[in-house]
């Protein structure tokens, strides 16, 4: 930015008023009268501006080195790698129980999501089914997560545009729902609470209720929320016609999820290819035409009343049963059977050293994750540990358009778009 | 705001195997069509691989809009030893498709970015982390890794640990790459049942070859 205000400067003709050496060369060459200061043209060098990695606006490590014309955006080269921790690499050193957490750490805010498709695309290649409660509770805890990643992303978003108070309410928000993942899991954000054949114990005496309770009343904050920015004159110049992307852009550059949605595309794997009990809930998929980053906005706050609906549906048909595969080969014993009994000790032990060995096989299993689609294509070799687990990330996608979306903005455009594409970098890089 | 979704609920696993029918018979460039574990998985020649991805997305039986993944899997013990795997959507017509073609370190395959934009990055992707080669590719460049790196981490001869490691050097105020020193070795258990597959106990090897013997000569 210094550059060009020095260049401003010269414009001005302040220059020499502020006494900062000499004109450069280009300006000295021809040497101009006063009182023709105004008329002069002076070619203004496009440069390049490094937004982030060290950036808070740019949601993580990416960073985005924008190719500037004064104010205006010519070329956006996101370069990411930044947070790369090998997580596949890793992954293929693991057994498959060991392998789980680290999809926790992948996007961060919305964990069991994504250890979601990993279970899926695992059970799949075992052709093992989780019971029924299971299913449920995995539908109820997706919802909860879906409903803290959104949280989370708008009120970041509206931060980014100068909407302070939204964050502030979000937090106390989340902070009840991570009370949820933590009563269930044991952790607030690293849960690794859905394994492959179930989930890893059941909801403490007295969730259901609570969850019903928290159900109840959170409809209102959402509306505290929009009131906050739906109709927020600033807001909406800072995102309406903002990012424009069409259906055929967002379905080339492979889009998924709200940003999807928010292009015209009515998509959702949880209703066009329903798991576990998507099928078995009544649910609308919010669709928006402009494809803009309001619109964005808006499918993400019609989706939390979504996921709303949802929850109290799957608490309506919950029912107490087994939460796991009743399968010692796959789920570990109860502690106190392991106490009197030899089988189940040997089996508590073969699972936690060992583990179970998949078949040989391959599954591309993806799951709609609050961003989009999550994509898990697991190749198994027989042995007990996977022999390639590629994870297919959403913002990765998402990201990759950015040149597209902010070409000829403004540079202060590119922080509401990047806010609006929902990128978390634990999953970008992996 | 309205719910629009008007792609069918569940595809029948007849319309998976009319799909694999059709590709199976009635397309060039594709070795095998098959249904493997409910999915839909295409292997093709690497050499028509374009044609078959347009046709892929823009025939109206097919119409996969999406490429979802894009990815590699290392079998070293193979001639070519790379599978780059292809995971395609469709969203109008609700199903999905693997397409796998095979190539090794030097062979490229060719680019699939004219085709899907966002190809470009996966590519990146697969070219950092394995090595393989893109034609027509005008971007080919690594995606993930650190400036400067050397290697190609997701081969499976490449060591988990890796070859170097990157620390801040407080004394020379810089940064500096060294030889990856372990203070510990690292820690590979093979946690595979002694009981299972293995016949012979350490320090019975005499007895495990008579027994070879006796069933021979049974």
């Amino acid at each position: 930015m210094t550059e060009a205000l020095k260049q401003d400067e010269n414009l001005l003709g302040l220059h020499d008023s502020l006494g900062e050496g000499p004109l450069p060369e280009t300006l000295l060459s021809e040497p101009v009268a006063e009182e023709e200061v105004e008329r002069r043209t002076v070619e203004i060098d496009s440069h390049a501006l490094n937004f982030g990695p060290q950036h808070p606006s740019a949601h993580g490590v990416l960073r985005l080195v924008l190719e500037m014309e004064g104010e205006v955006v010519a070329r956006a080269v996101p370069h990411i790698g930044l947070l790369h921790r090998g997580t596949e690499k890793l992954i293929e050193y693991k057994t498959y129980p060991k392998a789980l957490p680290y999809f926790d750490r992948l996007d961060y805010a919305s964990p069991m999501c994504e250890e979601h498709a990993f279970a899926l695309a695992t059970e799949k290649l075992l052709g093992i089914e989780a019971p029924d409660r299971a299913k449920w509770i995995r539908v109820i805890f997706a919802e909860i997560t879906r409903i803290l990643n959104h949280i989370l992303n708008l009120t970041a978003m509206g931060l980014d545009c100068g909407a302070v108070t939204p964050a502030l309410w979000g937090y106390e928000e989340r902070e009840k729902l991570l009370e949820f993942h933590e009563a269930v899991s044991g952790a607030r954000f690293h849960a690794n609470y859905f394994r492959p054949g179930g989930v890893a114990r059941d909801m403490p005496a007295g969730m259901e209720e609570k969850i019903a309770a928290w159900a109840e009343e959170f409809p209102a904050w959402i509306d505290d929320l929009e009131s906050l920015l739906t109709e927020n004159r600033i807001w909406k110049q800072r995102t309406v016609g903002i990012g424009v992307f069409t259906s055929e852009q967002a379905l080339a550059w492979g889009w998924s999820g709200p940003c999807l949605r928010g292009s015209g595309v009515p998509w959702d794997l949880r209703r066009s290819q329903p798991y576990d009990n998507y099928d078995k809930v009544d649910f609308e998929i919010p669709v928006a035409r402009h494809g803009d980053c309001y619109d964005r906005y808006l499918v993400r706050v019609a989706e939390m009343r979504e996921s709303v609906k949802i929850i109290k549906q799957s608490l309506a048909q919950i029912k107490p049963g087994a939460i796991k595969v009743q399968d010692p080969k796959f789920s570990p014993p109860p502690r106190a059977e392991m106490k009197r009994s030899m089988e189940a000790l040997i089996h508590h032990f073969k699972l936690f050293t060992e583990s179970y060995h998949v078949p040989p096989g391959a599954t591309y299993t993806a799951v709609e994750t609050p961003k989009g689609e999550f994509g898990v294509y697991l190749v198994a070799d027989g042995s007990n540990r996977p022999y390639r687990c590629k994870i297919r990330p959403t913002g990765f996608a998402h990201l990759q358009a950015i040149d597209e979306l902010s070409r000829r903005g403004m540079l202060a455009d590119a922080v509401a778009i990047i806010g609006s594409l929902d990128l978390v970098f634990g999953e970008v890089d992996r | 705001m309205a719910d629009q979704s008007t792609a069918p609920v569940a595809r029948g696993n007849s319309c998976l195997s009319f799909l694999a029918f059709t590709l199976s018979t009635s397309l060039p460039g594709i070795s095998s069509a098959a249904i493997e574990g409910g999915e839909l998985v295409v292997r093709a020649d690497r050499d028509r691989l374009i044609p078959l991805m347009m046709l892929l997305r823009d025939d109206p039986r097919f119409r996969f809009e999406q490429l979802m993944d894009l990815c590699g899997v290392d079998f070293p013990q193979r001639a070519e030893r790379f599978d780059v795997v292809y995971n395609l959507l469709s969203v109008s017509l609700n199903h999905r498709v693997r397409v796998i073609v095979t190539t090794d370190e030097l062979t490229p395959v060719e680019s699939v970015h004219q085709i899907w934009p966002c190809a470009t990055w996966w590519e990146r992707e697969c070219y950092d982390m394995y090595g393989v080669l893109f034609s027509g590719q005008p971007d080919l460049r690594r995606i993930l890794s650190d400036y400067g790196f050397e290697g190609h981490p997701l081969r499976k001869d490449f060591p988990l640990t890796g070859y170097t490691e990157v620390r801040y050097d407080p004394e020379r105020r810089q940064i500096v790459r060294e030889p990856v020193t372990l203070t510990q070795d690292f820690r590979d258990f093979d946690f595979v049942s002694p009981w299972e597959g293995v016949l012979t106990l350490p320090g019975d090897e005499r007895a495990h070859e008579l027994r070879q013997i006796m069933k021979k000569i049974q």
